[in-house]
């Protein structure tokens, strides 16, 4: 198990390397931050010193050098454009999306599996027909429009929702959540929505698919011959071994659901970090840049290795196999 | 935090009772696409920025109801040597945290904001130091006769030394040497309204001053700013009721809500001025090894003959720019009437115009275009690139973003590029000589990107830049941007307008700048 632990250590160390080479070298196309800096009538020589000062006018691999010196002994930098820590920024965005993504991993598994459960048991039935037609729709439709038509809706015309922002949040702490007011969560409904259905539709075919597949195996037919009842193997014996691919999926979902947030949040002004990224990348705004695809890939790296570790939990053959 | 909401709750009792005498707490609540970067006003170099911290922070000198200079913190003032203004400071003026306003106060703005690491310091270029007479006179020392200091000074707030030293910001923050301050999130000033929070992206909450030491135009007790990016979520939340105001309002939305009920528009042409620059240099990018066509008058001429402004203004613009044929708005000085004259869409005039300069058949170009920055500006470059073309100007377009966009041009790597020019934060046309018609030498000509060159407007740029006889300054300037005009140093497109939407009830007044001042708004 160590050995397996230590070797996985040391992929996501490789993957994080790789991450900020990668976004580092792409920052050469995103431009220059001194044009954002400096002052509409500023003269040529403000602006050059202002690139030496930032040491701009240095090579990329040198610069890279010195980011990761940086990086290395815990210092992110300071945001060029509102000269904040960057650490600072980012954990006062954090727990915006964290509790977005909260709400529509919450969602969209909760609504997810029942339904695909609905539709793998019933597969031409008329409820499972109609879901199924409706889960194309959802799959196919860009955030930004699910949002906006959200907003119309909910907002405009029949003034039930906010359309923008998190409403009150109280802190606990450093931590400001939405959570413990009606205002908060009534703000967290339509963004949570617009980002939960995507993945609800992912969730719910898989385990549609999943479901049918085990339902045909020739454990599931013993069992309905030895008479034990339909409840009990569709939930007890089916959806569990159905089950496995959905947390893998859901696990790898709540990554991109971090990543994807950006969108949403630029729709409903969600003060997080998908918007912290937006104005960092229109302003060119490297360190902000440089610590959010950090943080994403640092992300992804984590809950690939829980996720991993979850399934050697969950079943126990791969335990046998990996020890 | 029970004890805190206790308090909280007791404030709000206390507050309601008090206003329950008067009447309800008016509350504004608005909304614009960009955020507060910072509340250091010394810190970033954005004009939206720094007109939201004019509700918070006072100049010496500002720009009143009709944007002409009038006394601030400081009432009257004169030059006692050409390099010296000796000002006169505001007696009883009391910052935010109770602190007195004296003249020790201007001097450690000025310092600080003259300090290497200062962001803005490029807004006081001209200013060498402040010195302190008595509690209640400066004088402040230029680096020789400077004409524009109130202009410069009407951007400058002045903030609090006492508490800056408390707070460690007596210097401001400096990104090359990883510093940030207390300043950047918390602002202590004289101005008519306080900070109570500020969340980036989130929102910032300003409550008036009681003790301002102006009187009050306004009528409201609390202003909530929340920013929103996108254009289509600004304009639901205000019609769903959640917002008062937003500025600015997108051109494409603004039929739709003053055909709602309950809700307004206001608009008029703002002070930036989008124009094109034209290469100047010997040879085009495009056509390396070959003379640049664009250095023959006649061909200058021919391209902005080809541009059919009023279309554009009609089918790009919605009808809502103004068209010009100078290089400044009307109320910027510089500005004359006679420079202002359209020049008239003519193709054929062009085509034969190119056929004089022995281009009967034309020449290829390029146009690069920024597709985030300006009002349609995107559209606008598509446009003209396509009227270029019929007149026989083969017109390559680009367009990128802001980011890659003005740095590239700073480069000097575009042969014909779009500009727009507001003269902010100064407010005066020598902006556009120093910055766009003077060559890049001198610390002059930031923005020259065609490398336009023309003796007679070097003289008169250095010229004015110490002549202190306003009257004659003023002569020098539209007599530069006549002979920017006679010579095609750039093709002026148009004014950008500024559109703002509210509730009725919501009575503010709209300035050119696109300034917000809500210190002249009352609400019903």
């Amino acid at each position: 198990m160590l050995k397996v632990f230590l070797s996985r250590l040391g992929q996501a160390i490789l993957v994080m390397l790789v991450v900020s080479a990668v976004s580092f070298v792409m920052f050469r196309f995103v431009g220059d931050p001194v044009a954002s800096m400096s002052r509409e009538s500023a003269t040529i020589e403000e602006k050059t010193e202002l690139r030496r000062s930032l040491g701009l006018d240095q090579p990329v691999v040198v610069q890279y050098g010195h980011f990761l010196a940086r990086t290395l002994s815990g210092d992110l930098g300071i945001s060029y454009r509102n000269q904040r820590p960057v650490t600072q920024l980012i954990a006062e965005r954090l727990p915006a999306t964290l509790e977005l993504v909260i709400v529509a991993t919450l969602l969209s598994l909760a609504l997810g599996i029942p339904l695909g459960v609905l539709c793998a048991l019933k597969p031409n039935g008329v409820a499972a027909r109609g879901v199924q037609a409706l889960s194309l729709i959802g799959i196919s439709t860009p955030t930004f429009v699910t949002g906006i038509v959200l907003i119309l809706v909910f907002a405009v015309s029949l003034g039930w929702l906010p359309s923008f922002g998190r409403g009150q949040v109280i802190d606990l702490g450093w931590w400001s959540t939405g959570f413990l007011t009606a205002s908060g969560m009534t703000s967290l409904l339509l963004p949570g929505i617009t980002l939960a259905l995507y993945q609800l539709t992912l969730i719910m075919r898989l385990v549609r698919a999943e479901m049918i597949d085990v339902l045909s195996s020739d454990y599931i037919r013993f069992a309905k011959a030895r008479g034990l009842p339909a409840r009990y193997i569709h939930f007890r014996l089916a959806l569990r071994n159905a089950l496995m691919p959905v947390i893998t999926v859901t696990g790898l979902q709540i990554g991109s659901l971090i990543a994807f947030a950006i969108v949403t949040e630029t729709v409903f002004q969600w003060p997080g970090m998908g918007l912290l990224f937006i104005q960092a990348v229109s302003f060119a705004d490297i360190p902000v840049m440089a610590a959010y695809l950090l943080f994403v890939g640092l992300m992804f790296v984590i809950i690939n290795t829980v996720v991993d570790i979850l399934y050697a939990v969950v079943d126990p053959r791969l335990r046998a196999r990996s020890a | 935090m029970s004890t805190m909401n206790l308090g909280g709750i007791a404030l709000a009792v206390a507050v309601g009772a008090l206003a329950g005498f008067t009447a309800e707490a008016k509350t504004l609540r608005w909304s614009s696409p960009t955020d507060l970067t910072t509340l250091d006003p010394y810190a970033h170099t954005e004009s939206f920025t720094t007109s939201m911290l004019h509700h918070v922070f006072d100049p010496l000198v500002r720009h009143g109801r009709n944007l002409e200079l009038e006394p601030a913190l400081a009432v009257s003032w004169k030059t006692v040597r050409p390099d010296t203004w000796r000002f006169e400071l505001r007696k009883n003026v009391k910052f935010h945290n109770g602190n007195p306003f004296t003249a020790d106060d201007v001097v450690a703005s000025i310092t600080r904001i003259l300090d290497p690491g200062s962001r803005a310091r490029g807004d006081l270029v001209a200013v060498d130091r402040a010195e302190k007479v008595d509690d209640f006179t400066v004088d402040i020392v230029t680096k020789g006769p400077y004409p524009l200091l109130l202009n410069d000074l009407s951007g400058i707030y002045i903030m609090d030394k006492e508490w800056m030293e408390a707070n460690g910001a007596l210097k401001p923050g400096d990104v090359s040497r990883g510093v940030s301050t207390a300043a950047s999130t918390s602002a202590v000033g004289t101005g008519p309204f306080k900070v109570e929070s500020f969340k980036p992206e989130a929102g910032t909450v300003f409550v008036v001053n009681p003790n301002w030491w102006d009187k009050p135009q306004h009528n409201l007790d609390r202003i909530e700013f929340k920013p929103i990016k996108s254009d289509a979520t600004r304009v639901a939340a205000l019609l769903s009721g959640e917002l008062d105001l937003i500025a600015p309002a997108p051109l494409q939305d603004l039929q739709r809500i003053g055909n709602s009920s309950g809700f307004k528009v206001i608009e008029e042409p703002s002070l930036r001025l989008i124009m094109l620059s034209l290469s100047s240099r010997p040879e085009l990018k495009t056509a390396p090894g070959q003379k640049n066509p664009m250095l023959d008058l006649r061909v200058r001429q021919a391209m902005w003959h080809a541009i059919d402004f009023e279309a554009l203004k009609k089918r790009v613009m919605r009808d809502k720019s103004r068209n010009t044929g100078t290089l400044v708005a009307p109320q910027v000085p510089g500005f004359a009437k006679d420079n202002d004259q359209l020049f008239g869409y003519d193709q054929d005039k062009a085509k034969k115009l190119l056929a004089e300069a022995g281009y009967p058949n034309g020449f290829k170009t390029k146009l690069n275009c920024p597709n985030d920055r300006y009002i349609n500006d995107e559209q606008t470059c598509v446009a003209i690139a396509s009227m270029w073309t019929k007149i026989g100007v083969q017109t390559e377009l680009q367009t990128e973003s802001r980011a890659t966009y003005f740095p590239r041009r700073d480069r000097g790597e575009f042969d014909n590029s779009m500009v727009g020019w507001a003269n902010m934060p100064s407010m005066d046309g020598f902006a556009t000589l120093s910055s766009l018609l003077a060559e890049q030498k001198d610390g002059y000509g930031g923005s020259n990107a065609g490398a336009y060159s023309n003796p007679k407007i070097e003289e008169l740029t250095r010229k004015a830049a110490v002549e202190l006889d306003e009257e004659k300054r003023r002569s020098m300037l539209v007599d530069a941007l006549k002979e920017a005009r006679d010579t095609v140093a750039y093709i002026p497109v148009h004014q950008q307008p500024v559109a703002w939407a509210m509730r009725d009830g919501v009575e503010i007044p709209q300035f050119p700048d696109e300034y917000v001042r809500l210190w002249f708004t009352n609400i019903k």
